[in-house]
């Protein structure tokens, strides 16, 4: 399919598998065929949930299966299966204050990357990022589409607490805190969106095939 | 009812956690030290996944307004109920306005940090997403979806229990009854995750032989440990994947972060390995500043060491069960 080689899988204790796509990109085929693979995957006994990340999809256990050479065997032949899985959901637009206090790692992703604070923001503002999963924390999103030149390492020492609302880069990816707390991830800027409602139902605003777009509401150089 | 008279400083209301959730980022939570949990409600003749309060920070002290039977277990903390001294991993019975006092965990014949307090039917507070326990990061579930506070007061679920044996009765405690040590220090199962090959040799020794000290940056969410520095052969900027309690993620620095209960249902550091679902609950009662070893276990030793572990709380509730039975008869 569109990526060569063979995916990974791997033991989070007794509680959790993790399979990953082969490769290090991370590609919307790729994600659309995790969606497919996890739509499987969650109708199966002893798999409590099927959690899309980037690229891979952890099953959570109800009880830690005895035979996990078949559980492999099932996953791995799910995937070879497995066609993409198109989800188009709803598209949102979030206003970004860059820089400043609300970006307070802006400095790192210039030092990093060589490029100015106009040129980030210009990059980081301009793709329509699909939702892939979600994660770290109630209605978090995971997104796919951040230019590789604004890419910027997880920071060596996570950071204690970033507040809500938190637009930042780890790695290839970007994302929005939905809530304070610690992060690993260099904060560019600052937005504000309620993304999590434990009363709703759905609890989060977000779900993966949804799409997000940062509108630049002002740049702190 | 009770009413809480101390500050009672990051005591929350946790069950065994929020499972099912995480696909809207929702991490499980839930008791630190299940096992404790789960006893504790056992003695009571709850469900076994009852809510209670974890205590973490002492002194600890409850009054009961309207008395009522209770169960304290986990950390040792020379418990006394008005001035009477309770035995720890005991159930009791309290006349109202009776106050519960819990002191520092003594480090007797084992080492705990934290306490469990449970009541009868549970304490009474609404399920959000499947479970009472308290998600902080999301400032729901649990008592208003925060740590508790003095002047808090908390229901239990159920009027009374059956009928209380005079003197209460209790467990010998799974740090006695399952102990597991390496060289006179608490240690852990682990299973090797999907980088510990990115590990340089030397590094993936250091792991199993060191000892790692709990550091002071540590709570519910993950605990920062620190010892030999280790060395990835392999550098490799990862792609978010979902996590669980117990993953040891190793930073760029070198200091492994081991998740705990609080933590992120998802993350992107490197994972070398993850402390088994079984032996979890003895990590979660390490305190800070103290010593712990880890163990290379497989896949089946981690199975089987659950299997154990269900097995122990299943003779506890039988035990319980016909203790009960014979107190009623006579």
């Amino acid at each position: 399919m569109s990526s060569a080689g063979e995916p990974s899988i791997s033991v989070l204790g007794t509680s959790a598998l993790l399979f990953e796509a082969p490769g290090h990109t991370m590609t919307l085929p790729d994600q659309q065929r995790i969606w497919a693979l996890a739509r499987e995957a969650g109708r199966w006994p002893d798999v409590r949930e099927a959690v899309p990340g980037m690229n891979n999809l952890m099953l959570s256990f109800v009880r830690a299966p005895r035979a996990l050479a078949e559980l492999r065997a099932r996953l791995l032949a799910a995937w070879a299966v497995a066609q993409p899985l198109p989800l188009e959901g709803r598209v949102i637009e979030l206003p970004v204050v860059y820089g400043g206090d609300g970006g307070p790692h802006m400095a790192d992703v210039v030092a990093h990357t060589g490029l100015s604070i106009d040129q980030i923001v210009e990059i980081h503002s301009a793709p329509a990022y699909p939702v892939y999963a979600l994660g770290s924390h109630p209605g978090y999103c995971y997104l796919g589409g951040m230019d590789a030149r604004i890419a910027t390492p997880r920071r060596k020492v996570p950071v204690v607490s970033i507040p809500g609302g938190a637009v930042s880069i780890g790695g290839a990816q970007t994302g929005v805190s939905a809530s304070t707390g610690p992060s690993g991830w260099n904060t560019i800027g600052r937005t504000a969106m309620r993304f999590f409602d434990s009363t709703q139902d759905p609890p989060a605003l977000l779900q993966p095939g949804d799409t997000l777009r940062f509108r630049v509401q002002k740049v702190i150089r | 009812m009770i009413e809480l008279l101390s500050a009672s400083a990051l005591a929350t209301v946790q069950d065994l956690g929020r499972l099912g959730a995480l696909r809207w980022g929702v991490g499980t939570s839930g008791a630190m030290d299940p096992l404790a949990l789960a006893a504790g409600n056992l003695l009571l003749g709850n469900e076994a996944g009852a809510a209670a309060i974890e205590v973490p920070v002492f002194p600890f002290q409850v009054r009961f307004t309207d008395g009522g039977a209770f169960a304290l277990t986990g950390a040792d903390c020379a418990a006394r109920l008005d001035d009477v001294p309770l035995l720890p991993w005991w159930v009791g019975e309290a006349r109202a306005g009776q106050v519960l006092t819990l002191a520092l965990p003594r480090a007797g014949a084992w080492r705990a940090s934290r306490a469990y307090l449970c009541l009868p039917g549970g304490v009474d507070v609404p399920a959000v997403l499947g479970s009472r326990s308290t998600q902080l990061r999301g400032d729901f579930g649990g008592h208003e979806g925060r740590t508790l506070r003095q002047g808090d007061v908390l229901r239990a679920g159920a009027a009374e229990s059956s009928s209380m044996p005079v003197g209460g009765f209790g467990l010998v405690p799974p740090a006695l009854a399952l102990p597991l040590q390496v060289d006179g220090v608490p240690a852990m199962r682990v299973l090797p995750a999907a980088e510990y090959m990115h590990y340089t040799e030397t590094s993936r020794a250091a792991f199993w032989a060191g000892e790692w000290k709990i550091t002071s940056q540590s709570d519910r969410y993950g605990y920062r440990l620190a010892g030999t520095k280790l060395e990835a052969s392999t550098s490799v900027e990862m792609r978010s994947h979902g996590i669980v309690p117990g993953v040891i993620q190793v930073p760029p620095g070198g200091q492994p972060i081991v998740q705990m209960r609080d933590a992120q249902p998802s993350g992107g550091y490197p994972k070398l390995g993850t402390v088994i679902e079984a032996d979890l609950w003895r990590l979660g009662q390490a305190p800070i500043g103290s010593r712990v070893r880890f163990i290379e276990t497989t896949w089946d030793e981690a199975v089987a060491a659950l299997d154990q572990m269900q097995a122990w709380l299943a003779n506890v509730q039988r035990l319980v069960g016909l203790y009960r039975r014979q107190q009623a008869r006579s």
